[in-house]
């Protein structure tokens, strides 16, 4: 493909790598390694620094990963060959007892090995002076290094999980946007799917405990239910060629007040852990499920779009309902699945949402019809219909993904990250037309 | 008719050592990839009727929009009145007297005649619209031109002639000195072709320059004063009319002597492919009954809204019917949309190939594709590659210029197309084929190519339904010509051979 055209179809991948590459200068700082990948670094130096048979003391502060740190150092320690005095976990007080502890033993020892964090407390810096008897251990602690937090998988994951439930509506959405139309009603059928699914369970499929299958029946039920909303948009659509902002904005209402109606107001909670297992889970190479599975739909609404005969069908609808119809399209066929899609997505992306937060609520999806068609347009498609690129909508809903967590990390207060983000979306879509008219 | 009053149009001399009214000397225009225009002069002088000809891509539309100042050219000058100008948007070219009028309209459609003449220019009085005295002027103005306009309906509720007649009030209005009229008469019936005329000759008269862009030579016959040939976007010729034969027009505008205009055939017609009985739909269509035969072209013509394209919309699944029987080799077909019709074995040429026929915005390849794709798909995935060949073997098979199949198939020109628009119905391996106004807007040579195309087609056993206005096109394709008139058949020429203009014409008005 020519570069310009590449450019054009892609530019705004480009932006998201140059966004990421902002946040990445703005936020590198120094990191110290934690859990596992701490622990390999520090038995190595021990190994290295200490004969065998070495007397060592593990030392680790109460944050999270410092268990993991201790235990895997013990454990790699012990097979190695060394002695390991002690090990300790929490705050400065317990580290003092152990080492009164060796001292009354007689004991004395060669290394401490410790977190950062531990490394660095008076009790082990003023060791020499403090416990003479002990000797003089070495302590080694893992090196630190310079890193952006940006770029930290922890955070990588962050963006992906928090993107995942309007990634996913937005695929429906593009499909909609792509046939000329819009899809208002995503935001609403959000709550209604998380409230139907949690309200399920609870009542239906016996509360805090529900067997898997019971939550399957009411996410499943919750999903279908959003379909058959988006079916019924598509019918007045198509049939009494109602325009689809006033059909989805009365669906909207529609689906927003039932929400409330059958959760009464409230959140329901009353669901068992496991429920958690789609929206926080992550089962394979360490990658969230609902990130697995925003990936996995995003593939085959790509393959959609560009192999099949539907995805045509989509687009031609949008560029020109009426050669598309002369042609022998289905026109309302083609419509119809677009909005039963959509619907059904949202109600995927309201369950997600109830696993994520392990419960259902009214208001979950509050604004996100807005943020869903801001990641369609900035994305690339046009809201007059018959372009657009799903892979579009992915790099749109990450680049405004990564915009809020970048300004998360740099402290940008929350207001005004909505002036910025505001401003985005429209520099976004400046640029492409921009782009189109040169 | 009565003369508009002078006051309208400032009168000019005409003598030919004052300045021309418009000159342009070695206009060059190119695009990306393309040289569009590459050094034309031309010269209009007042009191005139300039035709230009040429084919479709010789460089006519880029010309008429560097007049109206909606293109820059890259090189060259443009003057009026022996004065240079730099025109560098179309209000700076109505501000220096230029009025453009192009093929598709630019009216507001919500908007009345009287509020699209005065958009951007409305008569005000303290802030508000003086409506009644915008009514007196415009009204006025119709009288003069000897016509009628209803002023109080919306633009889109009036007939195409009417909305012509609008765009040149507007231009009246404006007090422009210089009309560039583009196609004016391609979707006028000859009744108003011929008041069109008397209208443009009377502004002639008043001396306003007048620039003509037609591909129907017996107009530019009857109207013009001089014509200029374009080719391959250069000057081949500029003579008076009388100087120059329809022949040596037609040799000059392609670039090489054209035997004869429509290709002869000789087809046996079989027996009734379509039978068509009854057909109704409110007063548009009000029972019409028609056979099309096997390798026979049938003729629909008669005046605009005689109800021509109804019936065929109706016969397509288009529109809902009211009643009517729609046979295809003697089954009885249940056609309730374009999809029933497609399935059984027809295609439809739609007349606006723009607004119905194509998508514009998208590739060549999937506007070829789109009436096909349910057969070149399995499991619902298009087999890519067997498109890509057919679209290949339709492209050579039809001549379709073009450089790149992925490119917008609204980059193309009409002729190019309109051949896409055959493409897709000629893969689609259709029995009966309906050409509404196949060869509207498209230049000679490849007016001939489509003719070819369609002799072949019922050569090779398939029916055409064809709609035309254009009368010889009528009685030189047709083998049978039906005539309608306020949505019934008035009469059935068969033996064309023998047919006139005149005959269609008393049939067309009942």
């Amino acid at each position: 493909m020519k570069p310009a055209r590449w450019l054009a179809d892609y530019g705004m991948i480009l932006v998201l790598v140059l966004l990421c590459a902002f946040f990445s200068a703005v936020t590198y700082s120094e990191q110290s390694p934690t859990g596992e990948a701490a622990a390999r670094q520090v038995v190595e130096a021990v190994l290295k620094a200490a004969p065998k048979g070495a007397r060592v003391l593990v030392v680790a502060s109460d944050q999270p990963g410092d268990a993991v740190f201790a235990a895997r150092v013990e454990r790699d320690l012990t097979a190695a060959g060394a002695r390991v005095l002690a090990t300790v976990t929490g705050e400065p007080r317990n580290a003092r007892e152990a080492l009164q502890k060796i001292q009354s033993a007689g004991g004395s020892m060669d290394v401490i090995a410790a977190t950062r964090v531990a490394g660095g407390w008076r009790l082990i810096t003023d060791l020499a002076s403090d416990f003479p008897s002990l000797g003089s251990p070495r302590v080694i602690t893992p090196a630190s290094y310079r890193w952006p937090n940006f770029l930290k998988s922890e955070n990588l994951l962050n963006i992906a999980n928090q993107i995942a439930v309007i990634a996913i509506v937005a695929i429906g959405m593009t499909l909609v946007i792509i046939t000329g139309g819009i899809d208002l009603s995503v935001g609403s059928l959000i709550a209604l799917s998380a409230v139907l699914a949690a309200g399920f369970i609870r009542d239906q499929a016996g509360g805090m405990s529900a067997s898997t299958g019971g939550m399957v029946l009411g996410c499943l039920l919750a999903i279908v239910v959003c379909g058959a909303v988006g079916g019924f948009s598509g019918l007045m659509i198509t049939r009494f060629a109602i325009p689809p902002f006033i059909v989805t904005l009365a669906m909207m209402l529609v689906g927003s007040g039932l929400a409330y109606i059958l959760a009464q107001g409230q959140s329901i909670y009353q669901i068992p852990d496991s429920f958690v297992w789609l929206g926080r889970g992550a089962d394979l190479f360490g990658l969230p499920n609902a990130v697995v599975l925003l990936l996995v739909l995003y593939a085959l609404a790509q393959v959609l779009m560009s192999r099949m005969k539907l995805g045509r069908y989509l687009y031609a609808v949008g560029g020109n309902a009426e050669a598309a119809r002369l042609s022998g399209v289905p026109v309302r066929r083609v419509l119809l699945f677009a909005y039963v899609a959509s619907g059904l997505l949202a109600g995927l992306g309201g369950v997600i949402m109830a696993s994520q937060l392990k419960s259902g609520s009214p208001t979950y999806g509050n604004m996100y019809e807005l943020y869903v068609i801001a990641a369609v347009v900035v994305g690339g498609t046009s809201l007059s219909g018959g372009e657009g690129r799903m892979l579009g909508t992915l790099t749109g809903a990450f680049t405004i993904a990564v915009i809020q967590n970048g300004m998360n990390l740099t402290n940008v207060e929350s207001y005004t990250q909505k002036v910025v983000l505001g401003l985005v979306i429209l520099g976004a879509v400046l640029l492409d037309k921009l782009r189109q008219a040169r | 008719m009565s003369p508009p009053s002078p006051s309208v149009l400032p009168l000019s001399s005409t003598n030919p050592t004052n300045p021309p009214l418009l000159s342009l000397t070695g206009i060059v225009k190119s695009f990306p990839g393309v040289r569009a225009l590459r050094g034309v002069d031309l010269r209009l002088d007042a009191g005139e009727v300039l035709a230009v000809l040429g084919e479709n891509g010789a460089g006519k539309s880029t010309l008429m929009k560097i007049i109206g100042g909606a293109h820059a050219a890259d090189a060259g000058t443009l003057a009026i009145d022996g004065q240079e100008r730099r025109f560098q948007s179309p209000q700076e070219s109505r501000a220096a007297g230029v009025a453009v009028i192009y093929q598709e309209f630019n009216l507001v459609p919500a908007l009345t005649a009287v509020e699209n003449i005065f958009l951007g220019q409305e008569v005000t009085t303290g802030g508000f619209v003086a409506r009644r005295c915008e009514c007196e002027q415009v009204s006025a103005l119709f009288q003069r031109m000897g016509v009628e306009v209803d002023l109080d309906e919306p633009c889109r509720r009036l007939s195409t002639a009417q909305q012509q007649l609008v765009e040149i009030a507007k231009a009246l209005i404006h007090k422009a000195r210089i009309l560039v009229m583009d196609e004016p008469t391609a979707a006028l019936t000859s009744h108003e072709v011929e008041k069109l005329f008397i209208l443009m000759r009377e502004l002639r008269r008043q001396g306003m320059g007048i620039l003509y862009i037609s591909h129907r030579l017996e107009e530019v016959f009857t109207i013009a004063d001089r014509v200029t040939i374009l080719r391959d976007g250069g000057n081949v010729s500029d003579c008076p009319i009388h100087a120059i034969t329809r022949d040596q027009m037609i040799e000059r505008m392609v670039g090489r002597p054209l035997d004869q205009e429509f290709p002869s055939r000789s087809v046996k017609r079989g027996g009734p492919r379509l039978e068509v009985s009854g057909l109704r739909r409110g007063k548009a269509v009000q029972g019409i009954s028609f056979q099309v035969h096997r390798g026979e072209i049938l003729a629909l013509t008669g005046l605009v809204g005689a109800g021509r394209t109804e019936t065929v919309r109706l016969v397509f699944g288009a529109d809902p019917r009211d009643a009517g029987e729609i046979r295809l080799d003697g089954q009885v077909l249940d056609i309730r949309s374009p999809r029933d019709a497609i399935e059984a074995g027809m295609g439809l040429l739609t007349e606006d190939r723009k607004l119905q026929g194509l998508v514009l915005r998208h590739p060549i390849r999937e506007n070829f594709s789109l009436p096909n794709l349910r057969r070149w798909c399995r499991r619902g995935f298009v087999q890519r590659r067997r498109e890509r060949s057919e679209l290949d073997r339709y492209i050579a098979a039809l001549r379709i210029r073009l450089s790149d199949p992925e490119e917008r198939v609204g980059n193309l020109s009409g002729g190019n197309q309109q051949k896409v628009v055959l493409a897709k119905w000629l893969a689609r391996d259709c029995e009966v084929l309906i050409f509404d106004e196949p060869t509207r807007g498209i230049d000679v040579g490849a007016k001939y190519e489509i003719y070819l195309l369609m002799n072949e087609l019922v050569a090779a056993g398939k029916s055409i339904l064809m709609i035309s206005s254009e009368l010889p096109e009528v009685l030189g394709m047709a083998d049978r010509i039906l005539v309608l008139h306020e949505g019934r058949i008035t009469g059935e020429i068969t033996d064309v051979a023998h047919a006139t203009q005149e005959q269609i014409l008393q049939l067309a008005h009942a």
